[in-house]
C-alpha cells in the first residue's frame, strides 16, 4: 500500500536521511556543549565533531577544509558571499552580473546592493534555460567586481556552464560565485579544477538537516570578503554565532553519503525519471520546460497546456508536487524561471515540478503516472480552452474579455 | 569512566529531553519545506506558527512580534544594523559591556556614518545613569543595553533605562538572552515601558542551538539582514530551520514554567559556593549588584585562569574562563576592564554558571578539587618565587 | 491554500459540466476572462418561454474556487428569468462558497459570465424583445 501524499519533491527539501539523524541525535542528548568553549572538554568533544564535518563537506567538492565557513543555510551563504564580496571590491568597480532564473535569496540580494549604488546585469538566458556565453561575454564591463550563477536550477534542473563561466572570469580577474544548493550529490564538484571563487551549500537539499549551510571561499588565489555578521569571532570572522553542533554533524554526515553513493544514486533516479517522463508523453500537448541533457536527472519540470496549475495541484493532491519554486508558490505569479525560458504565461501556470529523491520507488512513479493520465483528461475535459483548440480555434487570435 | 560536572550554563545548555522529543519528528516524518503547499509544507508551518505560538505565551509578547532567526548573534546583528539601515546615520549608544555580537556590528555602523557612544558601568557592572543621561542628551538615535551579562550576572535595570531612552526619543533594543529562563519576562511590559526589541536564543534555555528570536515592535522599521524569499514577514529570508523552531518553542515554554523553582534551587547553589569561594579567598565581583541567581564569577589574585580552568577540567568540572565566545582570546575580559578591575585579577576570573542538574554535592566536591588546585598553584608560584 | 468543504463538493464533483449544440433554440454563451490571468469562464444558459433560463453548462479554466464558483452559478441560474438571474451578486457567490479574499475574484468572474451569458441572449433576441 503507498502512503499518501507522495512526496516528488526534493528541491524543495528532503527528509533527513535516517543515518544522518542517528549521528545528530547524540550532539542533541549527551554532546551539547559549546564548540567555542575552550576550557572544558565538553566544548573540544563537539569542537572536534565541527572540524570533523568541515572535513567531510570539503571532500564532496575536493576543498581545503580551512576553505568551508559554516552558516544558517544557503540564503544566508549567498548573501554573505555577494554583499561580502561586492562591498570589499566595491573600490574596484560597481558593477555585478547574475542571471534571470537565479534563486530569489541570489536576486533580492542583488536587489539590495543595487539600492547601495551597485549596478547589476540581470541575463537572459536561452529557451533551454541556460546561459548562453556569449550574452555572458558581452556583458561583462571593465568595472564587473563580481559575476553570481547558480550551478543546477531549482525550477528546471538545468545545469549551468560553471566551468566555462570560471575560466573567463578568472581570466579578468572578477570573483565568481555559485550557488550550489541544488547540485550537491547531484553533479561532481571538483574546485580544484573549477575556477569558483565562492560556492554556497545547504544541507536541507541532500538529506541533511535545515538550518545549516556553508560558504566555500578560496584561499589560492585569495577571496576576501566582508563578514554580514559580527561577534565572537567564529568562522574566522567571516561568520559570528554559536555553531549549532548537531545540524553541522548532520551536514558532514550528509555530505558524506553523497559523496559515497551519488553515482549509483544518480543512475537509480535518472531511470525512474525517465520512466516518469515516458509515461506522461502520451498525453497530448505535454511540454518539457528546460534542456533535457545538460540537467540533473532529479528533475522534471511539464507543462499541460489547457489545464490551470492551481487546480491541477489540486487534483493531484496525492502527490506532493510544487508548481513555481516553493519560495514564491504562495502567490499566484506565475514561475519568473518559466517566464524567462519564453514561456507564455499559460504554460507557465500549468507546470508542475516533478523532483525525484533517494527515497522515490518505481510504485511511486507508476502511481504518479496513472493519476496525472486520469486527472489531466478530467480538467481538460472541463477546459473551455482544450475544447476550443478541439475545434479547431486558434487561440491566439481571440480576444480575451481582460478584467 | 566519571561524567564532569558541567557548571558551564551561560555557555550553553543541555537540551532538555521533551524538547529532543519534540524535535525529532521534524527530522524524519514531518521534513516538508514550510513554504511548500502541499501536506508535507503545511504540516511544517504550523508546527512553525505553533512555536511561534509558544515562543510568544512564554515571553510575554504577542505571536506576530517574533522574528525567528538562527541565533542570538543574528537577532543582535538584525536589530542593530536593520533599524541602523532605516534611518539616516545618526548616535549609536551601547554598554561597554554587551556580548561582542552587540559591540562588534556597533563598531561596524560606525565605520559607515555612525558615531559610537559606549556606555560605562560601574564597579559593580552596572550602567552609570548619570552618564547614560547625558549620553541620552545627545539624543542617540539606537540605544541597546543587555539585561543580564553573560559573564558576572549582572542584572540592568531595563525597564529604568528604556523608559529613559523613549523619552529621549531613542529605539532602545536588549539583548536578553541570559535572561529568559533565569528571570521573569513580559515582552508586553517591557514595550510598555520602552523596550522595542529584545534578542532571545534557544541553546541557553535547554534549547537547540541553531534558533534565535528577535521580539520587535512592529512599528519599528528594521531592514532584513538576509534577503531572498521573504520568510519571516520579509525580515528573516532562508528555509526556516523548523526542527529547531519547534524545539525552541517546548525550550520557551519549559522555561517559563520552571523559572522560580530553578531560580530557587540555582541560587542556593551559588550562595554555598560562593561562602566557599570566600573562605579560599576568590574575589567575586558585581556582588553588591542584582545578579542572576545562577551566576557566580569571581578570580583569585595572583592564579593565572587558564592554568586553573585546565586543572579543573582535569579534576571533573567544566567551568568557563572569561566569555565562551571569546575564550580563546588571552586577553582579560572586556567585561571586567569596564569594571575597573585590574587587568592581573581579571586575567584570573573564572565563571561558574549553574544550571538545572547541579546538586550541592557537586558544588561541595568542586570546592574540594579547587582548594587541592590552588595550594597546588600557589606551591608553584611560591618555587618560582 | 485551504479550499471549504463547498468549494471541494463543487471541484470534485462538479454541476452542469458541457456544452450545448451551437445551433440550439435558446442558448447563449458568456465567456469572460483570459488565459493569461489563470481563469477563464464559459457559461452558457438555455433560456425558454418567458425568459426563463431551463438550463444552464459550464466549462472553465481556473483554481478550484474558480470551477466552484461557476458550477455553483449554474444551478443558481436555473429556473430564473434572465432579469432574475442578473441580480445573483459576486458576494453572494463568495458568501456561499467560503471564498477567502485571494479568491473573491472568482466569483466576480462568476457574475460577469452570468452577465455576458445574458447580454449574449439579449443581442441574438434583440427583435423579439417586447418592449
Amino acid at each position: 500500500m503507498l502512503n499518501l501524499p507522495i512526496y516528488l519533491d526534493y528541491s524543495a527539501t528532503t527528509p533527513v536521511d535516517p543515518r544522518v539523524a542517528e549521528k545528530m541525535i547524540p550532539f542533541l542528548v549527551e554532546k551539547f556543549g559549546n564548540p567555542a568553549s575552550r576550557s572544558h572538554s565538553f566544548g573540544w568533544e563537539t569542537e572536534a565533531a565541527v572540524e570533523e564535518a568541515r572535513e567531510e563537506v570539503a571532500k564532496l567538492v575536493n576543498a581545503d577544509p580551512k576553505e568551508i565557513v559554516w552558516t544558517s543555510g544557503a540564503t544566508e551563504s549567498n548573501n554573505l558571499a555577494i554583499k561580502g564580496a561586492a562591498q570589499f571590491y566595491a573600490g574596484k568597480g560597481k558593477h555585478l552580473i547574475t542571471v534571470k532564473t537565479e534563486h530569489k535569496a541570489v536576486l533580492d540580494t542583488c536587489r539590495e546592493l543595487e539600492r547601495q549604488g551597485f549596478d547589476v546585469s540581470y541575463l537572459d538566458v536561452g529557451d533551454d534555460g541556460l546561459l548562453d556565453l556569449e550574452t555572458f561575454k558581452a556583458a561583462l564591463r571593465p568595472d564587473t567586481i563580481l559575476v553570481s550563477t547558480m550551478f543546477v536550477n531549482n525550477e528546471i534542473g538545468v545545469i549551468q556552464p560553471i566551468a566555462e563561466i570560471g575560466e573567463i572570469c578568472r581570466g579578468k580577474g572578477i570573483v565568481f560565485h555559485v550557488d550550489a544548493a541544488q547540485a550537491t550529490g547531484k553533479v561532481a564538484i571538483d574546485l580544484a579544477t573549477l575556477k569558483v571563487d565562492l560556492m554556497s551549500f545547504s544541507a536541507h537539499k541532500t538529506y541533511g538537516p535545515k538550518g545549516i549551510g556553508a560558504l566555500y571561499v578560496r584561499r589560492k588565489p585569495r577571496v576576501r570578503l566582508n563578514a554580514q555578521m559580527h561577534g565572537g569571532g567564529h568562522e574566522r570572522g567571516f561568520r559570528s554565532g554559536t555553531l549549532a553542533t548537531h545540524q553541522i554533524v548532520g551536514m558532514g554526515e550528509a555530505f558524506r553519503l553523497a559523496r559515497l553513493e551519488m553515482g549509483a544514486e544518480n543512475e537509480r533516479i535518472r531511470r525512474l525519471r525517465d520512466r516518469l517522463l515516458a509515461g506522461l508523453s502520451d498525453i497530448e500537448q505535454v511540454y518539457v520546460n528546460g534542456d533535457m541533457t545538460r540537467r540533473v536527472p532529479h528533475n522534471l519540470n511539464i507543462s499541460f497546456a489547457y489545464v490551470e496549475g492551481e487546480s491541477l495541484l489540486m487534483a493531484i493532491k496525492d502527490l506532493a508536487v510544487s508548481s513555481g519554486s516553493a519560495c514564491t508558490s504562495a502567490s499566484l505569479e506565475p514561475s519568473y524561471v518559466l517566464r524567462a525560458l519564453g514561456r507564455e504565461d499559460e504554460l507557465a501556470h500549468s507546470s508542475i515540478r516533478f523532483t525525484i529523491g533517494r527515497f522515490t520507488t518505481e510504485e511511486q512513479i507508476d502511481y504518479a503516472i496513472k493519476l496525472l493520465h486520469d486527472k489531466i483528461g478530467r480538467l481538460r475535459e472541463l477546459s473551455p480552452l482544450w475544447e476550443m483548440v478541439q475545434d479547431g480555434v486558434d487561440l491566439g487570435t481571440v480576444q480575451w474579455a481582460a478584467h | 569512566m566519571f561524567a564532569p560536572v558541567y557548571f558551564d550554563h551561560n555557555a550553553t545548555t543541555p537540551i532538555d529531553p521533551a524538547v529532543v522529543d519534540a524535535m525529532l519528528p521534524y527530522l524524519s516524518a514531518h521534513f516538508g519545506n514550510a513554504s511548500s503547499r502541499h501536506e508535507y509544507g503545511r504540516a511544517a508551518r504550523r508546527a512553525i506558527d505553533e512555536a511561534r505560538g509558544r515562543v510568544a505565551a512564554a515571553l510575554g509578547a504577542h505571536a506576530s512580534e517574533v522574528v525567528f532567526t538562527s541565533g542570538g548573534s543574528e537577532a543582535n546583528n538584525l536589530l542593530l544594523k536593520g533599524a541602523a539601515a532605516r534611518s539616516r546615520p545618526g548616535l549609536l549608544a551601547v554598554s561597554a559591556i554587551e556580548h561582542p555580537c552587540v559591540l562588534k556590528p556597533a563598531e561596524q555602523l560606525a565605520g559607515t556614518g555612525w558615531t559610537l557612544r559606549t556606555l560605562p558601568v560601574d564597579a559593580d557592572g552596572r550602567v552609570d545613569v548619570a552618564r547614560f543621561e547625558a549620553v541620552l542628551a545627545q539624543r542617540p538615535k539606537i540605544v541597546s543595553v543587555m539585561w543580564a551579562n553573560n559573564e558576572t550576572g549582572v542584572q540592568q535595570d531595563i525597564e529604568a533605562l528604556a523608559a529613559m531612552a523613549a523619552r529621549a526619543g531613542a529605539c532602545f533594543h536588549t539583548d536578553a538572552v541570559q535572561a529568559v529562563g533565569k528571570l521573569p519576562v513580559d515582552f508586553r511590559r517591557l514595550n510598555t515601558a520602552g523596550v522595542q526589541a529584545m534578542t532571545v536564543s534557544a541553546h541557553k534555555i535547554g534549547g537547540p542551538k541553531g534558533a534565535g528570536a528577535l521580539l520587535l515592535d512592529k512599528r519599528l522599521d528594521v531592514a532584513p539582514l538576509i534577503a531572498g524569499g521573504g520568510h519571516e514577514r520579509g525580515l528573516r529570508s532562508g528555509t526556516e530551520n523548523v526542527a529547531a523552531i519547534v524545539g525552541f518553542g517546548v525550550a520557551c515554554e519549559l522555561a517559563a514554567a520552571r523559572r522560580e523553582e530553578h531560580a530557587r534551587t540555582t541560587l542556593a547553589l551559588r550562595r554555598r559556593l560562593e561562602d566557599g569561594l570566600r573562605g579560599l579567598g576568590a574575589t567575586l565581583f558585581g556582588q553588591r549588584a542584582e545578579r542572576l541567581p545562577n551566576t557566580a564569577f569571581f578570580a583569585f589574585p595572583g592564579i593565572d585562569g587558564e592554568t586553573l580552568v585546565g586543572q579543573l577540567d582535569r579534576a571533573g568540572y567544566a567551568v568557563a574562563s572569561g566569555a565562551a565566545c571569546s575564550s580563546s582570546n588571552p586577553e582579560p575580559s572586556h567585561v571586567l576592564r569596564a569594571m575597573g578591575v585590574a587587568p592581573d585579577l581579571a586575567r584570573g576570573a573564572l565563571r561558574v554558571s549553574l544550571g538545572g542538574g547541579n546538586t550541592a554535592a557537586d558544588v561541595d566536591g568542586f570546592l574540594d578539587s579547587l582548594r587541592v588546585t590552588l595550594a597546588r598553584l600557589h606551591g608553584l608560584t611560591a618555587m618560582a618565587r | 491554500m485551504s479550499y471549504s468543504v463547498k468549494v471541494l463538493d463543487h471541484y470534485e464533483n462538479p454541476r452542469n459540466v458541457g456544452s450545448f449544440g451551437k445551433e440550439e433554440e435558446g442558448v447563449a454563451t458568456g465567456m469572460v476572462g483570459a488565459p493569461a490571468c489563470g481563469d477563464v469562464m464559459k457559461l452558457q444558459i438555455k433560456v425558454g418561454k418567458g425568459g426563463v433560463i431551463e438550463d444552464a453548462k459550464f466549462k472553465t479554466y481556473g483554481c478550484g474556487s474558480a470551477i466552484a464558483s461557476s458550477s455553483l452559478v449554474t444551478e443558481w441560474v436555473k429556473g430564473k428569468t434572465i432579469d432574475q438571474a442578473l441580480t445573483i451578486k459576486n458576494t453572494q457567490i463568495a458568501e456561499e462558497l467560503a471564498l477567502p479574499p485571494v479568491k473573491i475574484h472568482c466569483s466576480i468572474l462568476a457574475e460577469d459570465a452570468i452577465k455576458a451569458a445574458v447580454a449574449d441572449y439579449k443581442k441574438k433576441h434583440s427583435d423579439s424583445v417586447v418592449v
